[in-house]
């Protein structure tokens, strides 16, 4: 009895009821508790607004205001000889084909009886300054076509597909020379009779990117292209030559003082800012080897300086991973140092490594800094390249410098693009990081 | 021949297998085995026992030479395998572990079917021509390690996926499929249930009447169950080395029989 009641004094009395130190203690958990859910909550809002604002300033870009037209492709004007010599099209410029697209604007306005007090020439101008090559190049490809009626779909300009998405407004057009109220009138009734519409754009995935006055003509495509050929070539050299190096630094090397130091380096390589491997490409690439420069093969071999570290960090914690039971399993069976290592120790390190190299690809791949100095940066490749040496060799872009490219334009078109090629290039990026994700999931051992 | 004059000598004994001169073992400044001789017999089960950290294992890889694999590992003396030095400088250890197999403290299948287990080493050994060669060795193997009626259903499943006694039954096949002369084994038992042990121990006196085996363990009762020969080591010394019965009834040194009786250890 005495017992008991000792006890009782020094824990405060009845289990049922809470003591002063007891509550302390779980008010202290419960605002903690709080302080985390807060923190999380100001990390999911800002990923919210981060979002939210690229998908509404980029999905524009996924649209594009088109025109359709019947162009009489006359004969008087595209080949006056009337022999289809394609040399003599050929010299046909595209001012060349103006009139005809005048004509087309001018009959279908006339044919749908629409009122309008403009001049041809400003009718014409609601059409994307790329119609006209983009008629000549159709002719050129299809000369017996000449003198025959074909229905085209033209780009419409900018401010027209700016009115259309909502960009360009009546009240503030009043001093900008490249649309009139006139000219929206006429959109409108177009717009009313189903000959301009808003539709998917492929050629914004596809295409190239084009000159500061048709925005509307921009694709983020051959950029794509462009970091194709970079991805490439790092993955080309950066994980076999990450691999050897981290077998030959975990299984082979001898723990000495020189392995110490090659290990700290790495580690050190790894934080050096990307800029810095952009300055050593543009000297070492450029200046001394005198590869072409706006190359990928150039922006690969820089970035490839970049991901081994990131690939070799990651190769030797997951060659690590692999239990040293294993290696002496193999080893008792009279294999030798390297059939362990390739028939055992390697393959069950292959995951792993795998989402390293993907992880270090996708850090490659949304890389602008070093593609400045290399001159990637402000580039405008006008087409895909055709073949694998073109590819690596020819001046191209990437999609990070084709945004940064875009951002900097003063044209809001362009604006609005650049948070269109941000939404392509974070879908790599998540699509590259899910599957490493999936992978390290769906292979992760335990032991 | 040069073990003939071994034969003539000890009639009653098995021929010796391995036989060490002056062994010394340093890991850097620490001086893990002291001076140690023995002869292992062949057909024979020896067992090393003493206290755990006297230098039972370290003693043990370096007759397959695998203390070579740790850096600062230094080995001296004579190891003569059927009469020739393991340590000359034309020897591979790679060839010598496929003729000293060894088989580990936990049991470590490689994370791949049963059927890959063992035929790992006749594969990388070139031990079979064909298919139907390789199927046999692991059938032969597989008896041999007292698993085959167990596994003979699924020996495309990972080996990974028995129990811990018959994974190290598996290691025991695995390891006798590259056709060893001597098997070397670290505590073989020390991560099993009773049962699990029993049926390697009973397996340990079976394979005594192919191969020479070494067994190093830290339960005596073992070692009197299993081994003809015992080895006691203390503190990197070779104590005393007999006969099983000899050392656990008649000892002759005082270290052994404190050691028996549970004075030190
Ligand atoms: N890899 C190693 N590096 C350094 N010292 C070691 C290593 N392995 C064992 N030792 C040392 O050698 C001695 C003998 O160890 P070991 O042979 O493992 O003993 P046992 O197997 O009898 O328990 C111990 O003192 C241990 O600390
Ligand atoms: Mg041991």
């Amino acid at each position: 009895m005495s017992e008991n009641t000792q006890n009782t004094s020094r824990y405060g009395g009845s289990l049922l009821k809470q003591s002063d130190r007891t509550r302390r203690r779980n008010a202290a958990e419960k605002r903690f508790r709080a302080y985390g859910i807060g923190a999380i909550g100001i990390g999911l809002l800002m990923l919210f607004v981060l979002v939210f604002n690229i998908v509404s300033k980029g999905t524009g870009a996924f649209q594009q205001t088109f025109v359709t037209l019947d162009v009489e492709l006359l004969e008087s004007k595209l080949d006056k000889n009337g022999n289809r010599d394609l040399a003599d099209i050929k010299k046909v410029t595209t001012f060349g084909y103006s009139p005809i697209i005048r004509k087309a604007v001018e009959t279908k306005v006339a044919s749908l009886g629409i009122e309008t007090n403009l001049k041809t020439k400003a009718m014409a101008g609601i059409l994307s300054k790329d119609a006209a090559a983009q008629l000549r190049e159709y002719v050129v490809a299809n000369p017996d076509q000449i003198g025959e009626t074909v229905e085209f779909r033209f780009l419409a300009q900018s401010r027209v597909d700016g009115y259309l998405k909502g960009r360009v407004i009546r009240a503030n057009i009043a001093n900008d020379k490249n649309i009139s109220p006139e000219q929206l009138d006429l959109v409108d009734a177009l717009v009313a009779s189903g000959v301009i519409v808003k539709t998917f754009n492929l050629d914004f995935i596809l295409g190239a990117d084009a000159s500061d006055a048709r925005p509307e003509a921009a694709g983020i495509g051959v950029s794509m292209m462009g970091s194709l050929f970079m991805m490439l070539v790092v993955l080309a050299l950066a994980l076999p030559i990450g691999v050897a190096a981290s077998i030959y630094l975990e299984e082979f090397a001898p723990q000495n003082w020189l392995t110490d130091i090659i290990e700290v380096n790495i580690s050190n390589l790894a934080a050096v800012p990307s800029i810095v491997f952009g300055i050593l490409g543009l000297a070492v690439f450029i200046n001394y080897m005198h590869l072409p420069t706006s190359a990928p093969l150039v922006g690969g071999l820089v970035l490839t300086l970049m991901t081994l570290p990131t690939i070799i960090i990651s190769t030797r914690a997951s060659l690590k991973s692999v239990p040293p039971s294993i290696r002496a399993a193999a080893l008792g069976v009279g294999a030798s140092k390297m059939q362990s290592v390739f028939h055992h120790v390697l393959p069950l390190a292959a995951p792993g490594i795998l989402t390293g190299t993907i992880i270090g690809l996708a850090q490659a791949l949304g890389e602008t800094a070093p593609l400045l100095l290399i001159g990637m940066v402000g580039f405008i490749a006008s087409n895909p390249p055709s073949g694998i040496a073109e590819g690596l060799l020819s001046p191209n872009s990437a999609m990070p410098a084709q945004i940064f490219e875009w951002a900097k334009r003063a044209d809001p078109a362009f604006y609005e693009r650049a948070w269109g090629g941000i939404i392509i290039l974070l879908i790599f990026l998540v699509t590259m990081n899910t599957v490493a994700v999936i992978l390290r999931r769906r292979f992760e051992r335990r032991w | 021949m040069n073990d003939m004059t071994v034969m003539d000598k000890t009639m009653e004994k098995q021929k010796t297998k391995i036989a060490a001169n002056g062994v010394n073992v340093h890991y850097g400044e620490s001086h893990a085995i002291k001076d140690v001789n023995v002869e292992i017999e062949d057909k024979t089960v020896t067992a090393f026992i003493g206290p755990s950290g006297c230098g039972k294992s370290t003693f043990l890889r370096c007759l397959n030479r695998m203390n070579d694999t740790i850096d600062i590992c230094k080995v001296t003396g004579d190891i003569l395998l059927d009469g020739e030095d393991i340590y000359d400088k034309r020897v591979d250890p790679v060839q010598l572990r496929a003729k000293v197999g060894m088989v580990f403290q936990k049991p470590n299948p490689f994370p791949k079917s049963i059927y890959d287990n063992v035929a790992y080493g006749p594969r990388i050994h070139g031990l079979a021509k064909n298919k139907a060669e390789l199927d046999e060795i692991v059938e032969k193997s597989l008896r041999r390690g007292a698993i085959w009626d167990e596994v003979k259903d699924r020996l495309d499943k990972p080996g990974t996926g028995l129990s811990g006694g018959q994974q190290q039954r598996l290691c025991i096949a695995r390891a006798v499929a590259t056709e060893p002369e001597v098997l070397l084994m670290d505590e073989p038992c020390s991560a099993l249930d009773p049962i699990a042990t029993a049926q390697v121990e009973e397996l340990i006196d079976e394979l005594r009447s192919r191969y020479s085996v070494v067994i190093v363990t830290h339960s005596m009762q073992q070692a009197a169950r299993v081994s003809q020969k015992t080895a006691f080591f203390h503190l990197g010394n070779l104590v005393e080395f007999g006969a099983t019965g000899q050392i656990f009834t008649n000892p002759e040194d005082p270290r052994t029989e404190s050691y028996i009786t549970g004075r030190i250890g």
